[in-house]
């Protein structure tokens, strides 16, 4: 992990003060992403990736806060930039993506007030201007008829083009960082498709740094370039996304990917991890995978430092599964 | 749009028809006006004359035929007090409430969104809790009782305030009003706040839950992360979205002050429609409270129609559906 990538995340920690406690919705998260590169942030509902993604714009609503860590933007801290820079740098050089394409845009207001707004939140620019900006915006992500659907209103599209004018609208001040969190969730298979070979082509030709926050692996695995796999708040594996979905170092990357149907045979009785997600109040102590993981031990009491196991590839276990990468 | 108004005109005839027959019926039932209206010294004689004047000798359908007969070609009948048209006593009294009502409803307004933004954007603030406490109070202190500590307070303790009558008058293309001097505004504050309380509270509670809601949409968090200021993203994106609901309730009201002001012009002996119709009852002079009873439903009609144009120019969803029925 270099320092000079476009986003350096050294051990992220967001915090909730809820009334039954500390809640740790992200604790200790690291992880870079370079320009033009797609890191894939991958974990199960209630892992912290989402919390994580907000926290990074500084968008996470009370009783959260970023209890500590450090957010490098471009070598800028951004845990500890004031609202007003914060302010200046979201949707002008980092811009997000949201999963619901039909809650994020505002239902009573045209696309082009939405479009041309976030150009003019970040520098003086004339109506005529902004408009042919936004034009071409949406002519990038594929929508027919540009001119005219700009002067539509959000209930007029269905839930794939209103996600495409979303990711117009990230685009618009041409990002060098974009967070897309679970975009392509409430959307179908074919949409998604088309979604993700855009993301992917405008990540390449553009050079922008892109985090893809998903809960669906086949999803990474045809876009990402590298991985970062969190379980109850924590990074527990990272890597080069192809080794370490052909090669899983820890137990929960492993379970994870024996959860997706299409790799189980036909007939047989459907792989999962056991038991459930432990409630972020109360983690069992040492490795918080330790009581639905099959090769725990005594030695998983301890908390598992972050270890780089192979070059280029981390995982936080006691006990992995080097003999694969081995043989 | 032309159909919708087609719609909504026939819609509104029937109602208006209705809404005659009962009351017509209504007041008939409730007792005679001959009883109230000749003095018990008159002969029988005198007595008959004055039944068949005012068309009460013929039985209830046929009076009421007749009343429709002359209804429709715009004659409500004479008021059976002052024998002068029906119609003219309203509306000779209606812009005295409709000034007060609209004054009213603009206080309301005015003071109810900023205050319930507020109470909406921090709620846990030390003055978001104090304007729903207030609000509290709004809602249940009875008008009358706060119409009385109005006047004890700002007209006779302080006498800042005069507590009674509209006050000096301009005349606007023959309609008389008091908001262009300074002696009627004077004359106004007091009934028109009186009149406003209730209807504050509720602009208060509307736009703080509507505020509570709104902002914890996915919409809000995408304005913020493309970098909008807050004031915009409340003043334009909360909002436009909060007005809905606002809009909607406030017409609805507009109608209700302008009808149930009865109260307050009593109190502040303001020379509008609600102390007519009270009088009118008194004296069960059927005309004026039949008359009375059709403006104001003419005139909750309108303003729900009115009302329903604004709903379609705030939220765009139902501005299409109604372009295609």
């Amino acid at each position: 992990m270099t320092g000079s990538a476009t986003l350096v995340v050294e051990n992220l920690q967001t915090h909730f003060h809820t009334r039954a406690g500390v809640l740790k919705a992200v604790d200790g998260v690291s992880f870079a992403v370079d320009k033009g590169r797609i890191l894939g942030l991958v974990g199960e509902s209630g892992s912290g990736k989402s919390v994580t993604g907000f926290s990074l714009l500084g968008l996470v609503d009370p009783p959260g806060r970023i209890a500590g860590g450090r957010i490098l933007f471009k070598g800028e801290d951004l845990a500890t930039a004031s609202e007003e820079r914060l302010r200046a740098l979201r949707g002008d050089r980092i811009a997000m993506i949201f999963q619901d394409p039909m809650m994020t845009l505002n239902p009573v207001l045209r696309i082009d007030t939405q479009m041309i707004e976030a150009l003019q939140a970040h520098r003086k620019m004339d109506h005529r201007t902004a408009f042919a900006r936004a034009r071409d915006a949406l002519g990038q992500v594929g929508i027919p008829s540009p001119e005219e659907r700009l002067r539509s209103y959000p209930h007029q599209f269905s839930g794939g083009m209103r996600q495409r004018v979303a990711i117009a609208i990230a685009l618009l001040n041409e990002p060098d960082l974009i967070i897309a969190d679970e975009p392509t969730t409430a959307l179908d298979v074919t949409i998604q498709g088309q979604i993700l070979f855009e993301a992917q082509k405008l990540c390449r030709e553009v050079g922008t740094a892109l985090i893809w926050i998903t809960h669906d692996l086949s999803v990474v695995a045809g876009l990402a370039d590298d991985i970062c796999v969190m379980y109850a708040g924590r990074v527990v594996e990272s890597g080069p996304v192809d080794e370490v979905l052909e090669t899983p170092l820890h137990p929960y990357t492993r379970g994870l990917i024996g959860s997706v149907p299409s790799r189980n045979r036909r007939g047989r009785p459907l792989a999962q991890i056991p038991g459930m997600a432990p409630s972020p109040l109360n983690l069992p102590r040492g490795c918080s995978f330790r009581t639905r993981c099959p090769r725990a031990d005594a030695a998983c009491l301890e908390p598992p430092p972050m270890v780089e196991l192979v070059p280029g590839r981390f995982a936080r276990c006691v006990h992995p599964h080097l003999e694969t990468v081995a043989a | 749009m032309t159909v919708f108004l087609i719609r909504r005109l026939m819609q509104s005839v029937v109602v208006l028809f209705v809404m005659s027959l009962i009351v017509f019926v209504g007041v008939y039932a409730i007792g005679n006006p001959i009883d109230i209206l000749i003095s018990p010294e008159a002969d029988q004689m005198e007595r008959e004359r004055a039944i068949r004047a005012l068309g009460l000798d013929l039985p209830l359908w046929e009076q009421y035929a007749v009343f429709l007969q002359r209804a429709v070609l715009g004659d409500l009948g004479r008021s059976f007090a002052f024998s002068t048209p029906a119609l003219q006593l309203i509306v000779e009294r209606m812009p005295a409430t409709l000034e007060l009502a609209i004054a009213a409803m603009g206080i309301s307004i005015a003071i109810g969104i900023p205050l319930g933004m507020w109470a909406g954007f921090r709620p846990e603030s030390v003055a978001g809790r104090a304007i729903m406490a207030g609000s509290i109070l709004g809602f249940s202190l009875p008008t009358f009782w706060v119409g009385l500590m109005l006047i004890m307070v700002f007209a006779v303790h302080l006498g800042w305030l005069p507590s009674t009558g509209r006050g000096e008058t301009v005349e606007v293309f023959g309609i008389r009003l008091s908001i262009l001097t300074r002696d009627g505004i004077a004359h106004m504050i007091l009934p028109a706040f009186n009149l406003a309380l209730f209807k504050m509270a509720l602009v208060i509670r509307l736009t703080r839950a509507g505020m509570r809601e709104n902002l914890l949409m996915d919409y809000v968090k995408f304005a913020r992360a493309k970098g909008l200021s807050t004031g915009r993203v409340i003043f334009v994106h909360v909002m436009k979205n909060i007005m809905i609901p606002v809009v909607t309730i406030l017409g609805l009201e507009l109608g209700s002050v302008i009808a149930f002001a009865v109260v307050t012009e009593t109190i502040f002996a303001w020379p509008g429609m609600g102390k007519l119709i009270i009088d009118s009852i008194n004296q069960l002079d059927r005309p004026v409270i039949v008359a009375y009873l059709l403006v104001t439903v003419s005139m909750f009609i309108i303003i729900n129609l009115v009302v329903d144009i604004l709903y379609s120019v705030l939220d765009p969803r139902v501005r299409l559906k109604e372009m295609k029925s």
